[in-house]
């Protein structure tokens, strides 16, 4: 964990209620694929925990949905305002366990993280697969950016309205794809579902209500096979064996 | 501007008197890595009792106007883990002196496991809560009631030879009478304000926001309230005061310790801000210099 003072370079709307954040800062704001940041927001006593899609060297990029009051706040800063972070924190996805073919699934603002996942992967040399889930076309994130790292893209949308209609399951199935090694992050509802269509070394990123992100409140605690886990300190991400679903 | 920061709080002399908050600073050694631990005045470990606790459900957690409420419902690893594995691997970290956080569902389970903390080495300090408000059996009913606080004090001074704090509750209509009660029964001195009983409820879904329902409150919001309880019991006890509730900024630890605490815990800041308890302690002498204060342990209860 460091404690970060960041600059806002961008943060503008890249869908419906969705918004791309950049951020700068004169040190090192590197991190693992799948870990998160703790944002101090305006008017919020708690910080937001917000995963980082992209991290380079002086830069975080992140991707976010507005949905209640801190979130608004976020949106409403410009470029120019400072922004208080803690970074580097959570284990992350460990994309140096996938010796062959990986898939990414992930649904609404859960690909966010997919995005540092797969330029991981990619520059490892895997070949790389998603599958992603919105309600709707407008709602889609990150297509293109997956596609232009050499991603398979496949999309499934519960009105029809793009791609496969249905779930992100009922794409798996349609798409019938071919992998060694699977990772997921989206809503709980989907990561139940898609847990016993994976194999068992695949890695899920789980969310909770988060007070300090930093494993000092016992928040954000989740059972697992090895016994109550807090899901900021020991996760977000999970092996399937690790999860009692 | 030499300042003298240190305290000495029932006969342990503490190099300041900031200590994190129990079950706000992990199981104690999380930060490590962030910040050397011994340049806490003291740590007060996570409420531990007799058995493994998984806690409440979730969410555990609700955003409020000036803090938070938290329903995490005393997630430990359970009084034999602490003193066999969390505490001495602490005191292999750091030599600060640690605080035991003692909680339970009858007198008999508050004794035993003061017992065992009294039996571990690594432990300095018993503090016994008996002002949880997220557990349903037990609980804050120990620090409600005078006559059951008394009890409860009663087999915990048996129980140990350590210093022994009671941590009382402000959910109460006289805390002077629960404070006196624990006196009376041979504590070393108290803590004081554990949280205050709250509630959210999320208007769109029509729901509490806490899976509990209700929750403790705490952050900067409750500090004019943990003031007024830690005066008052400074004015009918003559035992050390450990000052906690709100205290997010030097100025918050000196207005507290004029309130009548000799040392001060710090809780719901370190969630927002892990660095809280050692930026409170950076600012000290500045604060006391502005304030001309040269040794805080003369201005404990001076209002
Ligand atoms: C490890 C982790 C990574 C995350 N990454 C992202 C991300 O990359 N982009 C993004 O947009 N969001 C992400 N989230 C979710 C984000 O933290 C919440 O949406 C945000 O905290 C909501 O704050 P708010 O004040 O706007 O909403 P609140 O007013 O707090 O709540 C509004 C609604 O959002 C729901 N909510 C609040 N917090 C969470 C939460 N932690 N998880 C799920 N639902 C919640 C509440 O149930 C409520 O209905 C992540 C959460 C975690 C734990
Ligand atoms: C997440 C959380 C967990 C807590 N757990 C405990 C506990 O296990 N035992 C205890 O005595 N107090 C516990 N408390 C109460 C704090 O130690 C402290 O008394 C209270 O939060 C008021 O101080 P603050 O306003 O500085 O947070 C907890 C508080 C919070 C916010
Ligand atoms: S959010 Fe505080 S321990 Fe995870």
């Amino acid at each position: 964990m460091e404690k970060r003072i960041c600059t806002i370079e961008r943060n503008s709307p890249v869908a419906p209620g969705c918004l791309r954040m950049s951020l700068t800062a004169e040190e090192s704001l590197l991190h693992r694929c799948g870990q998160f940041v703790e944002v101090a927001v305006p008017g919020q006593y708690l910080r937001r925990p917000i995963s980082v899609s992209l991290s380079e060297e002086g830069r975080l990029t992140l991707l976010y949905k507005v949905v209640g009051k801190g979130t608004a706040a976020l949106a409403a800063l410009k470029p120019g305002d400072k922004l208080d972070l803690l970074t580097g924190l959570g284990n992350g996805f460990d994309s140096s366990a996938c010796r062959g073919k990986a898939l990414l699934v992930g649904g609404g603002i859960g690909v966010a993280p997919l995005l540092q996942l797969c330029r991981d992967l990619r520059a490892a040399g895997r070949e790389v697969s998603a599958i992603l889930g919105f309600n709707t076309a407008a709602e889609i994130l990150l297509r293109e950016e997956l596609e232009a790292l050499g991603a398979r893209v496949t999309v499934a949308t519960m009105d029809g309205s793009a791609g496969i209609r249905g779930l992100v399951t009922d794409a798996l199935q349609e798409a019938g794809a071919d992998y060694d090694q699977a990772y997921v992050c989206g809503p709980m509802p989907m990561m139940r579902a898609l847990y016993p269509l994976l194999p068992d070394a695949s890695e899920f990123s789980l969310e909770e209500r988060m007070g300090c992100g930093t494993g000092l409140c016992f928040g954000c605690t989740v059972q697992t096979t090895e016994g109550p886990r807090r899901i900021c300190h020991d996760g977000p991400v999970f092996k399937k064996t690790q999860l009692p679903w | 501007m030499v300042k003298d920061i240190s305290v000495t709080l029932a006969g342990i002399c503490l190099k300041n008197p900031v200590i994190p908050a129990s079950g706000t600073f992990g199981l104690g050694y999380e930060m490590a890595e962030v910040f050397a631990l011994d340049r806490l005045g003291a740590i007060a470990l996570k409420g531990t009792t007799l058995e493994p606790r998984f806690g409440n459900p979730t969410p555990r957690i609700a955003e409020c106007t000036g803090g938070l409420l938290n329903a995490v419902g005393l997630q430990n690893p359970g009084i034999d883990a602490l003193v066999g594995d969390v505490a001495p691997k602490l005191r292999s970290l750091c030599s600060t002196p640690l605080i035991a956080n003692i909680s339970g569902f009858s007198v008999d389970e508050f004794g035993i496991c003061c017992e065992k903390a009294d039996a571990c080495a690594a432990i300095d300090i018993v503090e016994v809560n008996v002002s949880c408000p997220n557990v349903h059996k037990g609980g804050m009913a120990f620090g409600t009631d005078p006559a059951a606080a008394a009890e409860v004090t009663r087999r915990a001074r048996k129980a140990t030879r350590k210093p022994l704090f009671i941590k009382l509750s402000p959910n109460v209509t006289d805390i002077t009478a629960i404070a006196r009660a624990c006196e009376d029964e041979g504590a070393d001195g108290l803590t004081l304000i554990n949280t205050l009983l709250g509630m959210r409820i999320d208007i769109r879904r029509r729901k509490p926001v806490l899976a509990n329902r209700t929750g403790g409150f705490s952050g900067p919001a409750v500090f004019p309230v943990a003031i007024r309880c830690v005066n008052q019991v400074a004015k009918a006890c003559r035992i050390p005061i450990i000052g906690c509730g709100g205290v997010s900024s030097a100025e918050d630890l000196i207005e507290m310790m004029m309130a009548g605490a000799t040392a001060v815990q710090v809780g719901s800041a370190n969630l927002r801000d892990p660095l809280a308890c050692p930026a409170i302690i950076d600012a000290l002498p500045a604060v006391m210099e502005q304030l001309g204060i040269e040794k805080l342990q003369d201005i404990i209860g001076i209002v």
